[in-house]
């Protein structure tokens, strides 16, 4: 029986034209792009190529705006303390939320010591944040806003267009983590109004260890990465041109295919979301019902415990995350599912489920069967379902 | 996969899962703050454990070691039951991964439980019915550990002094 991933969220398949691509630069031998000579020239030709598709999948005014990293938690790092050391002669306050990646949450940290202070506003109960909080939580001292475009484990997307025109309107640098984004939604820099983007190659079925940052023009941002001048001076090191050339396919294949697979992977959601109450009760869906990515739903299951039915539903062919304390060995639920109201129970039994262009809507009827089959045999075990079952 | 094959035996085959009605002695640990809950019931015939199971919410770590604990204590008279220790759950599974380690130390605690509470009711002591605490306060016996260093910390501490890990995202 074949091995059904729906953990689209945590990575991607290559594109059969993704590994195409690779394996053709791979056979090619390119030079270091920073090179002056002829074999120089022509891998920086192949590097300028790759940040063209890119550009245009985020509509970039320029490729130039385009820095390749080695993935999101890298831009966001670079995005956040980047900004932080450039501007903070102008201001040392930064807004953000309570429900961002550990990448931001943990670049801020670091800031912290540095005299920085950081506002984190909370969310609603489906993961959405305030513009309004946004704006009310703005000081003269505030130098940038970051905040996500998607969570990754709510799926719920925030309402980025207002928060930009706020901080537009104070000249607050606004970062945005689109990490799970870029290449799933439809995401136009331009129309949205960002200045910093962070994006991620295998988010659109690209390699892993390569992603970008978009750094509109005329955001004072520092590299932070000491060394050559490569990427416009923004991000020293020789670039990792196989993974770009790779990430560059891909992106013009998310591109050209962004509507078509954005139906595609909703139409998926759709069905598991409308047929779920058909074979389990007793099941929280933390994703917004219009406001969140195509393809991710967060249920938590009352009664058993995430990585149980991680480790049963993988038995039974099915690869899906769970958020649950024990199966990230961070002791603490979730801090985003504790930040949508959740208890600590129910936070232990949330899933995230994340389909993928390669599942089929016969994969999401499978799924809701094996899935009916393993929360019964867990409930079973529960000491909470048995209590709940008496008290109801 | 992060789990040895006994564990995973257990996890997907657990024994003596279930409740006894009428049973002579109830023993329940744990807090789903930490991960995981457990409860234990015990049929007690001339002194010996003449039959127990159990129920559990957690994770497969915390399954397993409910499966192996039953398997342990089951046929044992009370006093080689007292000396059933969470080392020997673990041990008896072959190993537990170091972050798990937290969930071997509620098997051995819900058995003697158990045993307390088929004594204290043959000694006439009567207590409330067994009832799972609040969120935010651990039952006897039920404690944290840090899970990268597995040095054991009180509830609600958002940082390990022995690793330096943060252990909560502060805001």
């Amino acid at each position: 029986m074949k091995y059904i991933n729906l953990d689209h969220i945590s990575s991607n398949p290559l594109l059969p034209e993704v590994k195409q691509a690779m394996i053709a630069a791979i056979q090619h031998d390119y030079h270091n792009p920073s090179s002056q000579h002829r074999a120089g020239e022509e891998a920086a030709a192949a590097l300028e190529k790759a940040r063209e598709q890119v550009a245009g999948l985020i509509n970039a005014d320029s490729p130039k705006e385009v820095v390749f990293t080695s993935g999101g938690t890298e831009s966001d790092n670079h995005a956040v303390k980047g900004v932080a050391m450039a501007n903070g002669d102008k201001g040392k306050h930064i807004v953000t939320t309570n429900i961002e990646h550990n990448a931001v949450i943990r670049s801020l940290r670091r800031l912290k010591s540095d005299g920085f202070t950081v506002t984190s506003l909370s969310v609603d109960d489906k993961g959405r944040d305030s513009p309004q909080d946004v704006a009310q939580a703005d000081t003269k001292h505030t130098i940038l806003t970051s905040i996500m475009h998607s969570n990754n484990e709510t799926g719920t997307i925030q309402p980025v267009e207002e928060i930009a025109r706020i901080a537009r309107e104070k000249k607050i640098i606004f970062h945005i983590d689109a990490v799970d984004s870029v290449g799933i939604v439809p995401f136009d820099v331009k129309a949205i109004g960002a200045d910093l983007v962070s994006f991620a190659s295998n988010t659109f079925y690209g390699p892993t260890g390569v992603g970008g940052l978009y750094v509109r023009r005329g955001v004072k941002i520092f590299p932070i990465f000491d060394g050559g001048v490569q990427e416009n001076n923004k991000r020293a090191g020789t670039e990792n041109l196989l993974g770009i050339i790779g990430m560059g396919t891909a992106a013009e294949i998310a591109q050209r295919d962004i509507h078509t697979r954005y139906d595609y992977l909703k139409g998926l959601k759709d069905k598991f979301l409308r047929e779920l109450p058909t074979v389990l009760d007793e099941i929280l869906i933390n994703t917004h019902p219009v406001h969140s990515l195509p393809h991710l739903v967060s249920a938590s299951i009352k009664y058993v415990e995430g990585e149980s039915v991680m480790l049963m539903l993988d038995d039974e062919g099915f690869g899906v995350s769970t958020r649950s304390a024990c199966a990230t060995g961070s002791l603490r639920a979730s801090h985003v599912l504790l930040s949508i109201g959740l208890s600590h129970e129910d936070a232990q039994g949330t899933l995230v489920i994340a389909f993928g262009i390669d599942n089929t809507a016969e994969d999401v009827s499978r799924f809701l069967k094996s899935l009916k089959t393993v929360v019964t045999t867990l409930r079973d075990i529960s000491p909470l379902y048995k209590k709940a079952a008496v008290k109801g | 996969m992060m789990y040895n094959k006994v564990v995973m035996d257990h996890f997907r085959n657990p024994r003596n899962v279930g409740t006894i009605e009428d049973a002579d002695g109830v023993g329940e640990v744990g807090n789903p703050l930490c991960g995981d809950m457990m409860t234990i019931y015990l049929r007690i015939r001339d002194e010996r454990i003449d039959d127990i199971k159990f129920q559990t919410f957690g994770c497969g770590s915390a399954i397993a070691v409910s499966s192996m604990l039953t398997e342990i204590a089951k046929g044992k008279n009370l006093a080689e039951a007292r000396k059933i220790t969470n080392k020997d759950v673990a041990e008896a599974l072959e190993g537990l991964p170091k972050n798990k380690l937290h969930c071997s130390n509620l098997g051995a605690d819900a058995l003697q439980m158990a045993i307390k509470d088929y004594e204290d009711r043959k000694a006439g002591i009567t207590r409330p019915i067994l009832k799972r605490k609040d969120e935010h306060e651990h039952s006897h016996g039920d404690k944290c550990y840090c899970p990268y260093c597995d040095v054991e910390i009180d509830d609600g501490v958002t940082f390990c002094d022995a690793c330096q890990h943060d252990l909560k995202e502060e805001h």
